[in-house]
């Protein structure tokens, strides 16, 4: 039996230089970036401010320009470091979506979870709530993924299980009727449409300590949460019958899976708003290198996305002339990487 | 004689209002190869799903080695009870190996790379079933019946004194079907208990030393198949006709059947 080797799955000692290349790829890319922008700062010097922050030691502070410090510490490495934790985020509840849906093609928009976050923070856009300050849009994208995740978990369960096509099924239907919801909210908006439109599209502007804070407690207690339950997810892939016999019980560990991703998921747009491929190709490219061992692939694409949502940010902070709205940049590159890797995939499929 | 390794007694289950299994009684002794046969929808698939623990019987007891079986933890009969199921799927491009490991996860912590007593175990499986020369294959590129075979191998891995086979060789052509039940059968003699489901009536005739015949949700015969593999039964059975002949050579007991309309 002779087969193309394009089949060989042999990636296990590769693997083993994986992850150290993407730890220094996330570490090298947030130096870098913090160094980028309309004052270009030195990675020396970016160094030096974030030690004078952390150990309070004067005399890394000394001969720095006084703008470096307010500039590293205020305003870039806030924006920087949600963008790497949205990525990481994103992606590990993409990896999370797919094994549990047993569908490659899942990811935080399938199960209705970002229609939901971007239907609640529009509400909150229209109705301009003065009690919450700047927080009335994140509960409410966070309220609303929440309450559509719900929705979606009885939609879809029948008699206590909940099975993974009827899963995504609800999810693209109440999805639907957030969009119409959200296209109706436009319409009734008046002067806050342009507002809604720019929150939809995502970005990482003027990002706070208090988003990073809370991203990074958020994506690293789901995440090692998800990582717990990594080994079973590979069962998963078998069925719920295989799966049991193996000592798994599919539909507990799928709904504890579902909940925590989707806290993920709905945190990253409640910070960032919507943006969209990065949960579905960071996935995909990490199983090439690394397989599909979710042990692997979790932290694996935890790191990519990281990495890549932070360089796609920085691209339009700092690179373009203009900003423009980071899920538009990750769509537009994102998009056709996901057409490529598609064709690929089912070529693969069809001659294999 | 001591414990039988299945009593069931009263066993009640139904499918949204719809009952499956109305009143079953069944004993299986150990170190026996047990086929299950009976027409669609007679319970076959549910009963061995019950057996497994994957639905909870409505009314009745099921004791599994002399426990009751819905008591046991799940990781206690992982190591005690493996599955082949009718209806399997793979997803995402595990290898072939990684595959055939995942029948040693209910005896290995869950994030230990696998010792070398485990790997020499997966080696031996991979081995016997020629898995060996591509146990890097990803599972995506094998055709539905080379899945089986893999899946059916994991089931070997896990080594467990209970097997239980749904169709198990239904995706398999004749060469694989009779490799992978002859396996099955050394199993029996080395002491293990398997439970089969069949629809074909002569692989359980040829293989299973103990039959059960299964209508409406309930037995209509069990024991010896050299004693109930009889013409009677099957009609009883299917409401086909039947003749129930001696295999020349193994002397096993099998069934041939004639088309209705001639020409």
């Amino acid at each position: 039996m002779v087969r193309q080797t394009q089949w060989d799955v042999s990636r296990k000692r590769r693997g083993v230089l994986v992850f150290p290349f993407l730890i220094l790829s996330v570490t090298g890319m947030i130096l870098i970036s913090t160094g980028m922008g309309y004052i270009p700062i030195p990675p020396l010097d970016v160094l030096k401010v974030v030690g004078f922050k952390l150990l309070h030691d004067p005399r890394l502070a000394e001969g720095l320009d006084k703008v470096y410090p307010y500039v590293i510490w205020n305003v870039r490495l806030p924006r920087i470091l949600t963008a790497v934790f949205v990525g990481s985020g994103l992606s590990i509840a993409g990896v999370i979506f797919q094994g549990i849906l047993l569908n490659p093609l899942a990811d935080p928009y399938t199960l209705g979870v970002s229609a939901g976050a971007a239907f609640g923070a529009s509400i909150a856009l229209l109705l301009e709530i003065p009690l919450l300050g700047v927080y009335a849009v994140p509960l409410f994208a966070f309220a609303g993924s929440l309450l559509t995740l719900m929705f979606v978990l009885s939609l879809s369960s029948f008699e206590g299980r909940i099975a993974s096509n009827n899963l995504i099924l609800s999810g693209i239907i109440v999805a639907t009727i957030l969009s119409a919801g959200i296209s109706f909210i436009k319409y009734v908006a008046d002067e806050q449409v342009s507002v809604i439109i720019f929150w939809l599209l995502g970005s990482f502007n003027s990002r706070t300590w208090i988003d990073a804070g809370l991203t990074f407690g958020i994506v690293t207690a789901g995440g090692l949460f998800c990582f717990y339950f990594a080994r079973d997810l590979n069962v998963m892939a078998l069925g719920d019958k295989i799966a049991l016999s193996l000592g798994v019980h599919a539909s507990h560990t799928r709904v504890a899976l579902l909940i925590a991703a989707s806290l993920i998921a709905s945190v990253c747009v409640a910070v960032s708003g919507i943006i969209g491929f990065v949960g579905l190709v960071i996935p995909h490219l990490m199983r090439f290198v690394v397989g599909s061992d979710n042990r692997r692939l979790l932290p694996a694409s935890a790191l990519l996305g990281g990495a890549l949502l932070l360089f796609a940010d920085t691209v339009t902070r700092a690179v373009l002339p203009h900003e423009i709205p980071i899920g538009v940049l990750t769509a537009l590159i994102g998009g056709p990487v996901f057409c490529y890797i598609f064709r690929k995939q089912r070529r693969i499929m069809i001659h294999g | 004689m001591g414990n039988p390794v299945f009593d069931i007694s009263d066993l009640y289950f139904s499918f949204g209002g719809q009952p499956v299994l109305e009143g079953l009684d069944l004993q299986l002794e150990g170190e026996h190869f047990h086929g299950i046969v009976g027409p669609n929808g007679s319970g076959k698939t549910t009963l061995l799903m019950l057996m497994l623990g994957y639905y909870q019987p409505e009314k009745g007891h099921l004791r599994f080695l002399g426990r009751d079986l819905t008591r046991l933890s799940r990781r206690t009969l992982a190591r005690k009870i493996a599955l082949v199921p009718q209806d399997f799927s793979i997803h995402f491009d595990f290898s072939v190996q990684e595959v055939v490991l995942m029948g040693r996860y209910p005896f290995l912590p869950r994030f230990s790379t696998p010792g070398r007593e485990e790997i020499r175990k997966v080696e031996a499986v991979l081995e016997e079933m020629g898995l060996l020369s591509m146990k890097d294959r990803s599972v995506l590129s094998l055709s539905g019946g080379e899945k089986q075979w893999v899946v059916f191998a994991r089931a070997l891995a896990q080594d467990t004194p209970v097997l239980l086979l749904d169709e198990a060789t239904s995706n398999m052509d004749i060469h694989h079907t009779l490799f992978a039940l002859d396996r099955v059968i050394r199993q029996v003699t080395a002491g293990k208990t398997v439970i089969g489901v069949f629809h074909d009536l002569n692989l359980a005739a040829m293989y299973c030393d103990r039959l059960i015949f299964m209508s409406k949700g309930r037995v209509l015969a069990h024991g010896n198949t050299n004693e109930i593999f009889r013409e009677d039964l099957i009609e009883k059975t299917f409401g086909v006709r039947g003749i129930v002949t001696t295999h020349p050579q193994s002397g096993d007991k099998q069934v041939f059947f004639r088309k209705e309309i001639r020409s």
